[in-house]
């Protein structure tokens, strides 16, 4: 099988004891919760640590709990199968937990945690390849060569924000905190994100992710579709997350978010703006879904599963699919199979 | 060899005319092991002093070996043990024409994955460390990277032999007179389609464990199918008598193909093994399993079919181009095989078949269940689909009306025995509603319906010679437990149960005192493997010939005790007794008994030989089987025209097994073969990826990883509905014919076909991804055919076809022109090429 390389692991007990170890020498360590992306990505060589830093340790980093104001707080290392069994989350944002359960595969998320999921890797098919591979195609620029195979004469590395939970829980306006043995900061989530595949995260390496909260949903109507070869297992290659907030006929507010379409998470600004103020009709939402493969900028290309034209137009399909089920209108399209959906009995 | 028979002996015993074991859902005799984590597979096994091995392959595609440095290597902690290619001069290769392997590369690489240094640490961490410090230089050199790129570019040459540049097999044949048939047509029909090369699969990495035992013998086990075939490349590459190799095919975690031939991890870990005097082991990564491959041939194909009005098929012509990748592996067998069974379901009175095999600079294909049958069934089937559509003939009908008659010889000189194809189609019909929904279901909702048809093991083995195919000793004792040896290997189908039950079956005890030695080439007689769906048929009538000769050494025992005519008694339940009066016997044990008193040590044994095929021309080898299974499926599929996103819902599958030995082993493969078809219609696909050639030579396989090669997982798995369809064949042990391999068949096309009939356009290739679907839909909104799939066939210059006159014309099976037949200008020096083709005319 492939091997880990060999690395000092650390399992402190304390958010200030992991800290401390983050900042003697961040530039090689890594931080680990699930290690269901960072110890492939090490078997395969392409993520590198002299020393790895596990979460798991921490309790203060583990829950799920409730505040006064009715948001709520989730520990970074929570795993992803907690969250789609909690009866909070499921009562309060039921489309987080079909885009948490459409993480991966069971197994996997009995492992994985939500602050992994956040901060995973960003992806694509010419860096998720391992060593030997790699040195065939002479590396590329996010891990020791300088050039983007996906787009060769671009000066920047296209590799893809997958992480499915992302897109919700920035359209459910989710913040979170960071820890750095230099103090704490809080900020919306989806400030974390930097458009650019190698330097995708704004946490800096000295920094922890310790907690996610999401405001009270206060009556927002929600939905979820993520398009993948399989109903299991596969990151998205595509993923649509809209919650939106109406008064009578009118849409106040919607946040319409797209994952898996580039280096970062994308609201479709264009067509939001197209539906502030307007009812959710047949009308509208083809108008708002065919704004946004545009207005996002999204341009998938040729690095992740199926061919990028079509991935192109199926965000339209997919926003007018996930806006039709967030204004209670008849389904058109094949619901996808998320990995929420009950065994039969 | 002898079995203590004397010609003047009494007659045997019968067997109790009523089947016990035989039929029934017995359970499997290495479930238990196997799910409680007890069974040993290669990679389980440990040996004090073991070291770890790793091989160090090509990172480019093709290239000349400028340099090898292992200093750094070599210097690193725990590294015991280097090679190199010249250590191992020998070539081998799983067919006698195709010697074109190297255990390590020697001068040149000819894809990425290629091995060229082994190296051997202490522990797996080490080896893996090393393998990384290992400096290689190359001269690179042009690559090839499809069959087009092949014709095109016959220099430089991936191998110096092959029948001509790049092209390493070329083959035209002629049964009848294929343009008088054509001219009897009232429509010709005429199709291109493409099918993508996929893999294997299997859930277990290949693994090999090598050590040496007492004075120059080295013993291998090794999680191979055939570890007869990996016997003889041993014994070739390392230059020792085969009888001081041993070779132990461990269970195999799933084959399907992919473990049947001899691989360089297994010779490399056997010379080192013999190099440094302690165990090797090595367990392949995944990425070096999508490396060995050994797949599924990427096909294009050209289908024209002559059609009267009634749907009559009067003549066929078939031209096939395979893509093989960068060895012969079973290439030539390949290219037969997609052509040779093309005439056993529907009566094809004239059939041409024209194919070339191309080598290009990816990792070798080979067989994948069902051995080049799968790429032109499913080119004939959707194209039956097109005749019935355009003809307004029911597709089932239309098949119906032309079934291949049982006992009859085909165009191609393939004698066929039972055939079930009939009750098959039936079968899903009924099940499927057929009649009352296949074109009268609301846009999105389709059916489908697809045939198939596979050997029960091939007529002949892979190099040339009059020995047996399977054999199987016994070996009776007084303990009442009878020890059976026999060279098949368990792969997952529950080929051990098989050869077990039939076993007990005739001497009439329980599964549970069979004691199984199998795979073992010191221990048991040769079994060629588990490929060609061969062994329930070939190892399971040498275990009948076996039984029944026990059976009757023990009848005699028990004659004479019970003073009843042996042809008298019965075996069943444990006892040996009197037909007529049941009271009056003896327990197995004590019959055994009284037969080892009277012949001494007791052991018998038996042996099968497939029967002589008709066909006498050269290529006849390949086709020939005992028995042919049929397959027949109906698939229903929901189709969203909007995104061409689909789903399978339901696969109603009938299977022509013969005679059923155990039925949860049928349906085990039939749903399996469903789950491995569905895969290959909608999703698998083992492709490259060429980078920008002004900036690089790179040619890789565009993911090989089980996370980004997409195979279904239980969410893509519908229900499936099995129908066991029994129809006897004489050549099989109790009738049974194959149902390893032949269900997959119908599975790719009957999916393509369902999607027509769901939303009306064609996709002429598998895997049918979503946007190709949306392509065709889009085509036909703007007018253009409601098509996706391959344009043309490449313009090849067949030469003049070997011409064989059909049984009907009043052929002998013979060729009529093999002097002026134009398309051998092969250039092959293999030495034992000549022997390979003998029989072949």
């Amino acid at each position: 099988m492939l091997r880990l390389p060999a690395f000092t692991f650390h399992q402190p007990e304390t958010i200030e004891e992991a800290v401390a170890l983050l900042a003697t020498d961040p530039a090689h360590t890594r931080v680990v919760a699930g290690g269901t992306d960072l110890f492939p990505n090490m078997k395969r060589r392409h993520q590198g640590a002299e020393s790895v830093v596990s979460l798991r340790g921490i309790d203060a980093l583990h829950g799920i709990t409730e505040s006064k104001d009715g948001s709520v707080i989730i520990g970074a290392t929570t795993t992803l199968d907690a969250i789609t069994r909690d009866e909070q989350i499921q009562q309060k944002y039921p489309s987080l937990v079909t885009a948490v359960a459409s993480i991966s595969s069971p197994v996997l998320r009995n492992a994985g945690t939500i602050g992994g999921n956040l901060c995973l890797d960003t992806r694509c098919t010419y860096y998720n390849q391992n060593e030997e591979w790699r040195r065939s195609i002479d590396y590329c620029m996010k891990e020791q060569g300088d050039i983007c195979w996906v787009a060769p004469s671009s000066p920047r590395c296209w590799a893809v924000s997958s992480g499915d939970s992302v897109p919700m829980l920035c359209a459910l306006g989710a913040e979170i905190t960071l820890v750095s043995s230099e103090g704490e900061r809080t900020l919306p989530l989806a400030e974390l994100f930097r458009d650019d595949g190698i330097d995708y995260l704004s946490k800096r390496p000295d920094e922890i992710l310790t907690t996610i909260r999401i405001p009270s949903p206060s009556g927002a109507r929600t939905g979820f579709w993520k398009l993948r070869r399989r109903g299991s297992i596969d990151f998205g290659v595509l993923s649509v997350a809209v919650s939106g907030w109406c008064n009578g006929n009118t849409t106040d507010r919607i946040e319409i978010w797209l994952g898996s379409v580039g280096s970062t998470p994308v609201r479709c600004t264009a067509s939001i703006a197209a539906l502030i103020g307007k009812p959710l009709d047949d009308e509208t939402i083809a108008a708002a879904a065919a704004l946004a493969r545009k207005s996002a900028g999204a341009n998938p290309l040729g690095n992740t599963d199926f061919v990028p034209q079509w991935r192109g137009k199926m965000i339209e399909k997919y926003v007018e699919a996930v806006l039709r089920e967030v204004a209670g209108l008849p389904r058109q399209r094949m619901v996808p199979r998320h990995g929420s959906e009950k065994w039969p009995s | 060899m002898s079995d203590a028979v004397h010609p003047d002996d009494e007659e045997g015993p019968v067997t109790s005319d009523q089947l016990r074991l035989i039929g029934t859902p017995f359970r499997r005799v290495d479930g238990r092991a196997k799910v409680t984590g007890q069974t040993r597979f290669a990679d389980d096994l440990s040996f004090p002093r073991m070291v770890h091995m790793k091989l160090v392959r090509s990172t480019v595609p093709h290239a000349n070996i400028v340099s090898i440095d292992t200093s750094k290597a070599s210097a690193m902690a725990g590294v015991v043990g280097l090679l190199t290619g010249e250590s191992m001069p020998d070539p081998f290769g799983i067919l006698p024409v195709s010697q074109d392997e190297h255990a390590l590369c020697i001068d040149k690489v000819r894809f990425v994955g290629d091995p060229v240094v082994a190296v051997a640490a202490l522990t797996e961490d080490q080896a893996h460390e090393a393998a990384l410090a290992v400096e290689v230089e190359y001269q690179p050199l042009e690559t090839i990277a499809t069959v087009e790129e092949a014709i095109a570019t016959p220099e430089p040459r991936i191998h110096d032999y092959g029948d001509e540049g790049n092209l390493h097999k070329k083959l035209s044949m002629e049964f009848g007179d294929v343009d008088a048939g054509f001219e009897e047509a009232d429509q010709i029909f005429e199709d291109v389609m493409y099918f993508e090369g996929n893999t294997h699969l299997p859930m277990e990495q290949h693994a090999t464990v090598a050590l040496t035992e007492e004075t120059d013998r080295i013993t291998v086990y090794s999680s191979t199918q055939t570890p007869h075939y990996l016997h003889r490349s041993l014994a070739k590459v390392l230059g020792l008598p085969a009888a001081r190799i041993r070779v132990i095919a461990c269970p195999n975690g799933g084959g399907f193909g992919g473990k049947s031939d001899p691989f360089n991890h297994e010779i490399c870990a056997a010379k080192m093994a013999l190099t440094l005097g302690r165990p090797v082991k090595i367990c392949l990564t995944r990425e070096e399993v999508f490396y060995c491959h050994r797949g599924r041939h990427p096909v294009l194909m050209k289908i024209r079919t002559g059609v009267k009005k009634d749907g009559t098929l009067t003549a066929q012509h078939l031209q096939t181009a395979l893509d093989g990748g960068a060895y012969g592996s079973y290439g030539v067998a390949s290219t037969y095989y997609t052509g040779a069974l093309q005439t056993v379901t529907y009566d094809l009175p004239k059939y041409r078949f024209e194919s070339i095999r191309a080598f290009t600079n990816k990792p070798p294909c080979g067989p994948k269940r069902g051995h080049g049958t799968p790429q032109p069934r499913f080119a004939f089937e959707v194209h039956l689909d097109k005749i019935a559509h355009q003809l307004a003939i029911d597709p089932a009908q239309l098949r119906l009306q032309q079934l291949v008659a049982a006992d009859s010889v085909t165009s191609n000189w393939l004698k066929v025995g039972s055939m079930g194809l009939g009750k098959c189609i039936e079968a899903v019909v009924e099940g499927s509603g057929w009649n009352q929904r296949h074109g009268k279901m609301p846009e999105g909702r389709g059916l489908g319906l697809a045939c198939g048809s596979y050997l029960s093991g091939a007529g002949l083995p892979i190099y040339w010679n009059h020995m047996p195919q399977s054999g199987v000793q016994l070996q009776l004792d007084r303990s009442g437990g009878v020890a059976l040896f026999c060279g098949e290997t368990e792969i997952g189908q529950g080929s051990d149960s098989v050869i077990a039950a039939i076993t007990a079956e005739i001497l009439g005890i329980d599964l549970k005192d069979i004691r199984l030695c199998v795979a073992d080439t010191d221990l048991t007689p040769v079994d060629l493997g588990s490929y060609s769906s061969r062994v329930t048929l070939m190892a399971g009538n040498a275990a009948i010939e076996a039984a029944e000769r026990a059976r009757t050494l023990v009848a005699r025992g028990a004659a004479k005790k019970l003073d009843v005519p042996a042809r008298e008694l019965v075996f069943a339940e444990g006892r040996v007794f009197h037909g007529e009066n049941p009271e009056h016997g003896l327990s197995f044990q004590e019959a055994v008994i009284e037969a080892e008193s009277r012949f001494g040590t007791l052991g018998t044994t038996g042996s099968y030989t497939p029967p002589r095929s008709p066909g006498r021309y050269r290529g006849a080898g390949v086709g020939p089987s005992p028995a042919y299974s049929y397959s027949a499926a109906v698939v229903e599929a929901e189709v969203d025209p909007a995104t061409g996103i689909y789903r399978i819902e339901h696969v109603w599958m009938a299977h022509d097994v013969g005679k059923c030995i155990n039925p949860a082993l049928v349906m085990g493969q039939i749903e399996g073969s469903v789950y491995m078809g569905l895969g290959e219609a909608m999703m698998e696909e083992q492709v490259f990826r060429r980078l920008p050639k002004k900036r690089s030579g790179a040619l890789v396989h565009k993911h090989p990883s089980m996370l980004e090669y997409k195979s279904p997982t239980f969410a893509e798995m519908p229900p499936v509905t099995s129908y066991i369809i029994e129809d006897p064949d004489p050549n099989g042990p109790f009738g049974a014919k194959e149902v390893g391999q032949g269900p997959l068949l119908p599975m790719m096309p009957a999916v393509a076909n369902a999607i027509f009939d769901a939303v009306g356009v064609r996709v002429d290739q598998v895997p049918i991804a979503p946007h190709m679907i949306r392509q065709a839909i889009e085509a036909r909104e703007k007018g253009k055919p409601g098509r996706f799939g391959p344009k043309s066939f490449p313009e090849i210059e067949f030469g003049v076809p070997l011409k064989v006159p059909t049984p009907a014309e009043g052929g002998d099976g013979k060729a009529t022109n093999v002097d002026d037949a134009g398309v051998r200008s092969g250039t092959g020096t293999m030495t034992e090429r000549k022997d390979a083709v003998k029989g072949e005319n």
